[in-house]
């Protein structure tokens, strides 16, 4: 099977660049709770439960819980390498930036389509943060 | 961001190091924003939370020479010289909380360790532009209070306390700060566990939004008022509400929306609540613990659990807790509540969330709390959750459920 490249232009929030295997998430997400040292979501009952986030290109609508443990969730990953490469959003909000900054990961929003349209679980995606691009290559 | 000559100078590095890195944080926050300026701030909160991004942050600014320009209160760790003194704690454990403590001590805090500073340490006035971060701490001043705050980290409500500034954004526009859906409650809510049941189902079901809630027909209390603030922020991301005619900025259903339709409709009833309540439990049977005061019980809630205790005894082998603020603590000392809890077998302590290593003892334990966001973040291993009178029950007998 050919695969397919779909290039977005997209807003950056915080700069660099990842890559890696898009996961998808239709639900908001709370890195405090997934296993620090893995990177294996262990909420329950939460759509990527038992899923591992480390080195993904993370998409999902927006963060959630508590402001005061966002942020020590995506510093852990980070600190012990199993943070996602770069994150993509639809809800852009303070917590997950500061998270982000802190950490050290890509956060991009507005992408120029619907990103649970264009990206599934299993796609390769480059985010170029610094350059507001987010490409997706289908059928790996 | 358009920014003024001091702000330049700041982001320069001109004035040190420790400010340069909380002015970093803020430009971040307001270019992802599209923010075209900073706004001073009367006040902000931080909610340190003991843990290593909290303490990484802190240091960074307070090595750097930084503090606070406005009154700037902190969130729980917890007391460490008290839990000394009952569990082992190893030392290098706790470290990380010991330099948080030290970090917001150096930076010119308000040493509050409490998560709702905004009833007593660090009240804001109506119509103030502060920067409170802390899921409770947000709804609560945006919507009981109406002044107004973005639904910050604690790492940019520290930022914005050291600076005296935020980037103008989001609810610090009238616009921002209508309602988008409409939640019809036909439950019966009875007291402040219902608020709990209700601001969880609620939180999950938008996410993301302000709900404006109708048909509620008394007026809340505040620590009604505090656990719908905390689910709602905890089970969803949402930083502000209206109850016309109980909030302050709308008395109506179509001022609350100013005029536009709602984006959705939910209709809660004791269904949902009820439900709700079942999804959070885990087990049944007997507890080794009871953790209260998540957020952080007021002096009127404390005072509740020493009427319900006054002449009872708590089980043998059963831990009870009740956290607090450390002016509570005081009072409920002076008004006698602490001993009739003491004298039952229970602990009261200040400055301490139950989100701590403290009560890493109970990791393989069962637990009963009054609160779905403790049950969320919780250091022990199986939970229920139940009103305070039956955690209390609970506690006397043993078990429950």
């Amino acid at each position: 099977m050919k695969n397919s490249e779909i290039t977005l232009r997209c807003h950056k929030i915080v700069g660099g660049y990842g890559e890696g295997e898009a996961l998808v998430s239709k639900e908001p997400i709370c890195f405090y709770l997934t296993d620090p040292k893995t990177g294996i979501v262990r909420e329950r009952g939460h759509g990527l439960e038992g899923k591992n986030i480390a080195n993904k290109v993370l998409v999902f609508p927006s963060g959630k819980a508590s402001s005061v443990v966002q942020i020590d969730g995506l510093f852990k990953l980070s600190s012990n390498n199993v943070a996602p490469k770069a994150m993509v959003v639809r809800d852009v909000e303070t917590v997950l930036i500061v998270s982000a900054v802190i950490a050290k990961v890509p956060l991009v929003d507005r992408l120029e389509r619907d990103p649970f349209e264009v990206i599934r679980t299993g796609d390769f995606v480059k985010v170029n943060a610094d350059k507001g691009i987010v490409t997706v290559i289908k059928g790996i | 961001m358009y920014l003024t000559k001091e702000e330049e100078r700041i982001l320069n590095g001109e004035l040190g190091e420790g400010i340069q890195k909380a002015m970093e944080l803020l430009v971040a926050i307001g270019d992802a924003y599209d923010a075209e300026r900073m706004i001073p701030i009367n006040r902000a909160h931080a909610a340190s939370s003991g843990q290593e991004g909290d303490m990484y942050f802190v240091e960074l600014l307070a090595n750097g020479g930084a503090c606070c320009r406005v009154p700037t209160s902190t969130n729980p760790v917890y007391d460490i010289e008290y839990f000394d003194g009952i569990f082992e704690i190893l030392k290098e454990e706790a470290e990380v909380p010991r330099r948080v403590k030290e970090g917001y001590k150096r930076i010119g805090a308000i040493l509050s360790w409490c998560c709702i500073p905004y009833i007593t340490e660090n009240i804001p006035l109506y119509g103030e532009t502060v920067a409170f971060s802390e899921s409770s701490a947000t709804p609560y001043v945006n919507s009981v209070i109406g002044a107004k705050t973005n639904r910050e980290a604690a790492q940019s409500a520290l930022a914005a306390g050291v600076i005296g500034k935020t980037p103008e954004y989001g609810l610090h526009f009238k616009e921002n700060r209508k309602g988008t859906v409409l939640v019809k409650v036909e439950a019966a809510l009875k007291d402040e566990f219902d608020y709990t049941l209700l601001g969880e189902y609620v939180g999950k079901q938008i996410g993301y939004g302000i709900p404006v809630f109708t048909s509620i027909s008394r007026h809340p209390a505040a620590e009604e008022f505090i656990n719908l603030c905390a689910m709602l922020n905890t089970s969803g991301a949402i930083p502000m509400f209206h109850i016309p005619g109980f909030t302050v900025e709308a008395s109506t259903i179509e001022e609350a929306f100013r005029g536009n339709p709602p984006e959705d409709k939910i209709t809660v009833t004791n269904r949902e609540l009820k439900q709700t309540r079942e999804g959070l439990q885990t087990t049944s049977g007997k507890i080794d613990l009871v953790q209260l005061g998540c957020p952080h019980y007021t002096l009127k809630q404390v005072g509740d659990v020493a009427r319900l205790l006054e002449g009872k005894r708590i089980c043998d082998g059963v831990s009870f807790w009740v956290c607090t603020s450390a002016t509570a603590a005081l009072l409920a000392k002076r008004m006698g509540y602490l001993d009739v809890i003491e004298k039952a077998g229970g602990h009261v302590v200040a400055d301490t969330c139950i989100d701590m290593i403290c009560w890493n003892s109970f990791k393989d334990k069962v637990g009963i709390t009054d609160s779905s966001k403790c049950a969320y973040y919780r250091r022990f291993k199986e939970a229920m959750v139940a009103r305070l009178s039956d955690c209390v029950e609970a506690a006397i007998k043993g078990e429950w459920g």
